[in-house]
């Protein structure tokens, strides 16, 4: 496949940056999308160019360090994968591709296409725990059953792999899925309940300070959420921010 | 919490949102029946017009609430489209909303505008000669005026079609607005399938059917 | 110097007690006055910046990634293992530690090993107490399931993704004690050296890869949980970051480096494509409980599938050759993974492969689909004749059980494997071996602490399934704690230990011209022409199969590519912020070293065991064959200046509780 490649580049945070047009040939259907930009990398570095920063780790889906707005979607345009697991057959000869980094003022951009998620980490330290020390001395395990349904649903919330793409295909710019998805699977567990007040409160109060967009149910972030995290978790912080407003 | 926190919030705005929205559809049905009734007999829809027009609880209370929700509505509206649009500072160069999203979830700002629009155009055709005829010039009770005004209005096709594009846009509004409202002050479980489809359904009956009305007088006078 | 394995004394079920009882304590009031620096953020450095930080000390933690939850302990599939026995099947702390030392062909410290098979069940209590949403029955209690070819039910799991959800569960413990400030993490930062002042470990420098400015940072006492070398065959299951740069620098400064040919390959991976591939991706063990391997049991059907001119649903029963079921009667398609690896490589060495480039062989659902088709016919009363009916109703049941990973295969392959057998072929999976450390978790420097897959104690020569998560959250929450307490006792009125010391100052001046070096190299090739074959050699001579004279060539071959390297390697761009090609110059730097003191480990162990497959020691049948009498011992390896000087000490292995025998699975 021979493609044209629309890639943004930008030196450092501080630089302006803008969209440079790359022509690509040889590539193979079973490519992985990453393993296309391997390959550009490869002959910018012979041609004395600097490559194209990206982020990537495991390549298999799970650790959420790649990212990628790609022709105008996050992770591109399949569906229920992470742009590492995008293979090129989703392309066809001839295309031409943008490639954006995500865009947030809460996420800026590092170089290129690498961006600063720290925002979603800082969220989570305002309460994305339970408060129960790790020594070792806490009751049994099967102490306190959990309803099937419960764990399972805490569990598909807790799928979430913090990549930022709802953010990146929110008009809004809105973190609440990713937040939604974190408060659901605690306010779902029984060992979550006991600080589930004052954790939807701290988290929603360090997201609106980060500098997000307010929420205003598009659904995008669940259509392009790699991991399939779905709107009801945001349904339920609604619920759960209203009442712990009402109670604290 | 203290209470300007929550007041700040990003949930609490779209909550509030949501419960504006959902009062003004609440408004927008009784004013759609309201209406309804002009096509089948003058008399009641005089009648009604003459009970909502002078009972002192409509007015006073019911009225003023309308007109600070409609407000609200509609600056919160403003405010939130302005703070998102800075939620990103650089826009995509290229971006593909439609793979995700519905037009009408996406531009909301555009059809609550024109909705906007359609209601300065409304207050200037009735709301305002109303509130001269009654409280300015203070005219005495006229208990059969209510159809003729109506009816005259929809002489005018260029205010009929007017009303007629305001009425798609809201439609728009509606197609998102009704289950989006819900979605925010946290209604979405097993029948959120069902109150979808009513959802549709509401937005789809209670425009055409205005512009059904407008259509209806238009040409029937 | 003589190794010190400081185990204490007694009964081996009571060494951990007893340890316990007598080790030195830190009082609350005095641990706020000592610094912990720990490298990595996995399960296990996750695990232990959180509790060390709870404890009272104050943490820095590191980790090259943007947070750390992303650390490669999140791909991790299928389970943990602990000792609960809530399935009432006979499982037990002994059985645990029996099952591991055994599934670690007898090259494991029997004290580490009972030790983790004892705290195994505080993990699981530990973790629901966090949130982890570990799967559960419909009574609501915890779910167990089967791995590896136990006797017992003694996995936890949560669907296919219990690393991550465990290591989300360490990471929402450092988040707290970040929110407290208890923690200071730092993101994006590669340590590339270790401080050592007056013969103890006082610091790191580290590059923080965003600013590309050189840091020192200095602490009591440093903690090493950087994970395993995998990517020093390039390809394998590793995180394209995961690397050994911590683990090897450390060595460097007098960290003996243990048993690093013990490598685990994996059975169940989805194949190289092409030349252009960057990783490869696990399949999960379990699809082994339900798939068939098989290849072609005629060379010219291969070379026909090869082509494309044949198809395997084309071949017969008689036509296939269900290698494992022939080989292995009892334990089958279930025989555990360096059996599983060697025996495909094996079929694809004598020309069976079944893919382009003739390594894949098929893992075929045909008869469970069938299997389970008939079955769920029988219970729903309808026709079992009906193929059609059958087929669907079996696929119901496979995807049920395995739908995510098929799907997975057919994002990856654009091959339905409902429809057509899946491709696999064993592939690089984690690395027993590691930084060498005593019962204490202490490297040979002391101060030094290394944990979870940087070190190579627990496992032996072979990992059994589900039970590096279960390591990697012991030494973090439940041993390092103690063990380290004991170590920084002496320190408590020691005070803030400067940065301006001139050992940092020093360790910093060979960090920087080292990246220098690198920037102002006007070399020829990028740093993965160099990684790719690096990565060629170690699959070809230090792979699966071994054999003294491909191991000597690797040698040579290895010390000539890391010349070549320093010569031509071209690292574009600058050092003053992030350079992704320099952080890849730095990291495969060490990776040439350490794969070379890799094969040098692995031609002096004349002997089979585990992950270790020497050719020339094998049983008439092609089996692996231990030698017990020269080689039950620890091979931990000093550096002294070159990964060819390396001396070699040797840490005799004594087995009290478990009785040394040959492992069959026939």
């Amino acid at each position: 496949m021979k493609l044209t490649l629309k890639i943004w580049r930008q030196k450092n945070a501080a630089a302006e940056g803008k969209i440079v047009e790359y022509p690509i040939d040889h590539i193979e259907p079973d490519m992985s999308f990453l393993e296309m930009l391997d390959i550009l990398n490869d002959e910018l570095i012979m041609k004395g160019d600097e490559p194209v920063a990206f982020d990537h780790d495991c390549r298999e889906g799970i650790c959420g360090m790649c990212s990628l707005y790609i022709n105008g979607e996050a992770h591109g345009p399949d569906r229920g994968v992470t742009t590492c697991q995008l293979h090129m057959r989703m392309f066809k000869d001839g295309d031409t591709i943008f490639i954006e980094p995500f865009r947030a003022k809460a996420f800026p951009v590092i170089k290129d296409l690498v961006v600063d998620r720290s925002s979603f980490d800082r969220i989570q330290h305002a309460g994305g725990f339970i408060s129960v020390n790790t020594s070792g001395n806490t009751i049994d395990a099967n102490t306190i059953p959990v309803n099937k349904k419960d764990a399972d649903d805490a569990f598909d919330a807790a799928a979430c792999i913090g990549c930022g793409a709802c953010v990146a295909s929110c008009k809004n710019s809105s973190a609440m899925l990713f937040v939604a998805a974190k408060v659901s699977q605690y306010a779902l567990l029984p060992q979550g309940k006991i600080e589930a007040t004052d954790r939807v409160l701290n988290m929603v109060s360090q997201m609106d300070a980060e500098g997000f967009g307010n929420c205003t149910n598009t659904g995008a972030c669940e259509v392009e959420c790699p991991k399939g995290i779905s709107l009801e978790n945001i349904a339920r912080m609604n619920r759960e921010y209203m009442s712990a407003s009402l109670k604290g | 919490m203290a209470k300007s926190a929550l007041l700040k919030s990003s949930i609490a705005k779209k909550v509030a949102m949501a419960l504006s929205g959902l009062f003004l559809m609440l408004f927008l049905a009784q004013h759609f029946f309201i209406n309804m009734t002009s096509v089948f007999s003058a008399d009641t829809f005089n009648s009604i017009s003459h009970f909502m027009g002078n009972n002192p609880l409509v007015q006073f209370v019911i009225q003023p609430i309308l007109i600070v929700g409609v407000v609200f509505h509609f600056i919160m509206g403003f405010v939130l489209d302005f703070k998102n649009r800075s939620a990103r500072p650089i826009s995509y160069a290229k971006n593909n909303g439609a793979a995700n999203s519905s037009w009408a979830s996406r531009n909301m700002i555009v059809s609550g505008s024109v909705v906007l629009a359609f209601i300065a155009l409304h207050f200037y055709d009735f709301w305002f000669p109303e509130m001269v005829y009654k409280y300015v010039d203070v005219n005495p009770l006229n208990e059969t005026r209510y159809f003729h005004e109506l009816a005259e209005k929809f002489e005018s096709p260029v205010r009929t079609a007017l009303y007629s594009i305001s009425f798609l846009l809201l439609s728009l509004h509606l197609w998102h607005g009704f289950n989006s409202s819900f979605q925010s002050v946290g209604f979405n479980n097993k029948y959120s399938r069902s109150l979808h489809k009513l959802g549709y359904a509401f937005a789809i009956v209670v425009p055409f059917g205005f512009i059904f009305i407008a259509l209806f007088h238009h040409f029937n006078h | 110097m003589a190794l010190d394995s400081k185990i204490p004394s007694g009964p081996i079920s009571d060494k951990w007690t007893n340890y316990k009882d007598h080790i030195n304590l830190v009082n609350p009031a005095n641990k706020r006055n000592l610094d912990i620096i720990v490298v990595g953020t996995g399960l296990a450095g996750g695990s232990a910046a959180a509790t060390l930080a709870e404890l009272g000390y104050n943490v820095k933690a590191f980790c090259f990634q943007d947070s750390p939850r992303r650390a490669h302990s999140i791909a991790a599939q299928g389970g943990i293992n602990a000792a609960k026995n809530y399935q009432g099947d006979g499982d037990s702390v002994f059985r645990l530690f029996y099952d591991t030392v055994k599934g670690g062909d007898y090259r494991a410290r029997e004290a580490n090993v009972h030790r983790l098979a004892e705290v195994s069940g505080n993990i699981i209590d530990q973790c629901v107490a966090q949130g982890v949403p570990l799967a559960r029955e419909y009574g609501g209690l915890l779910d167990n399931r089967s791995f590896g070819g136990t006797l017992v039910s003694r996995t936890f799991y949560a669907k296919g993704q219990t690393g991550q959800q465990l290591l989300l569960g360490a990471y929402s413990a450092m988040n707290r004690q970040i929110g407290r400030g208890k923690i200071k993490m730092h993101n994006r930062h590669e340590m590339l050296d270790l401080v050592i002042v007056n013969g103890k470990a006082r610091g790191i420098i580290a590059r923080n890869l965003v600013t590309g400015e050189i840091e020192r940072h200095s602490a009591h006492a440093v903690v090493i949980a950087s994970g395993g070398y995998g990517n020093v065959f390039f390809l394998s299951t590793n995180a394209m970051g995961s690397n050994a740069t911590a683990a090897w620098k450390i060595h460097k400064k007098g960290a003996f480096f243990a048993n690093p040919c013990y490598t685990q390959i994996h059975p169940t991976c989805i194949p190289v494509s092409g030349d252009h591939q960057s990783k490869l991706t696990l399949m999960s063990e379990s699809l082994r409980n339900d798939g068939r391997i098989w290849v072609p049991a005629k060379l010219e059907d291969a070379k026909a599938i090869r082509e494309g001119k044949k198809k395997p649903t084309d071949l017969s029963e008689a036509d296939r050759d269900y290698y494992l079921e022939r080989r292995y009667p009892a334990f089958g398609n279930l025989v555990p993974r360096d059996i599983a690896s060697r025996a495909a490589k094996e079929r694809c060495d004598a020309g069976f492969g079944v893919n382009k480039t003739g390594e894949a062989v098929y893992l075929d659902f045909a008869a469970a689909i069938q299997r389970y088709g008939v079955d769920q016919a029988k219970i729903k009363h309808l026709d079992e004749k009906d193929t059609a009916l059958v087929i669907k109703l079996g696929t119901e049941v496979v995807a049920n059980k395995y739908g995510n990973l098929f799907q997975m295969y057919e994002k990856i392959v654009d091959e339905n494997p409902y429809s057509t057998p899946m491709m696999i072929y064993p592939a690089v999976h984690y690395t027993m071996g590691g930084t060498w450390v005593d019962y204490n978790l202490q490297t040979t420097i002391p101060g030094c602490f290394s944990i979870g897959e940087s070190n190579f104690s627990d496992h032996g020569a072979n990992r059994l399934g589900a039970s590096a998560l279960m390591q990697g959250l012991a030494d973090g929450y439940f041993v390092l704690p103690y063990t380290i307490g004991d170590y920084l006792s002496p320190d408590i009125k020691m005070g803030t230990i400067s940065t301006d010391l001139p050992e940092f100052a020093a360790a910093e001046k060979a960090v920087k011209e080292q990246i220098e070096r690198f920037i102002n190299n006007k070399g020829t090739h990028s740093v993965d022409y160099f990684h790719k074959k690096l990565g060629k050699i170690m699959w070809d001579k230090v792979g699966m199969a071994r054999n003294a004279k491909g191991l000597n060539e690797a040698i040579a071959e290895i010390a000539v590519l890391r010349d070549q390297f320093y010569k031509e390697v071209k690292v574009p761009g600058d050092a003053n912020g992030l350079n992704q090609e320099l952080e890849k110059a730095t990291r495969v730097a060490d990776f040439l070293e350490l794969g070379e003191l890799f094969a040098k480990d692995a031609l002096h162990r004349n002997e089979s065991c585990g992950g270790h497959f020497r050719e020339e020691y094998q049983t008439e049948e092609g089996e692996a064959q231990r030698d017990d009498e020269n080689f039950a011992y620890v091979a931990a390896w000093e550096y002294t200046g070159k990964p060819s000087e390396a001396v070699l000490h040797k840490e005799p292995l004594v087995f009290d509780n478990v009785k040394l025998v040959q492992r069959s699975y026939k």
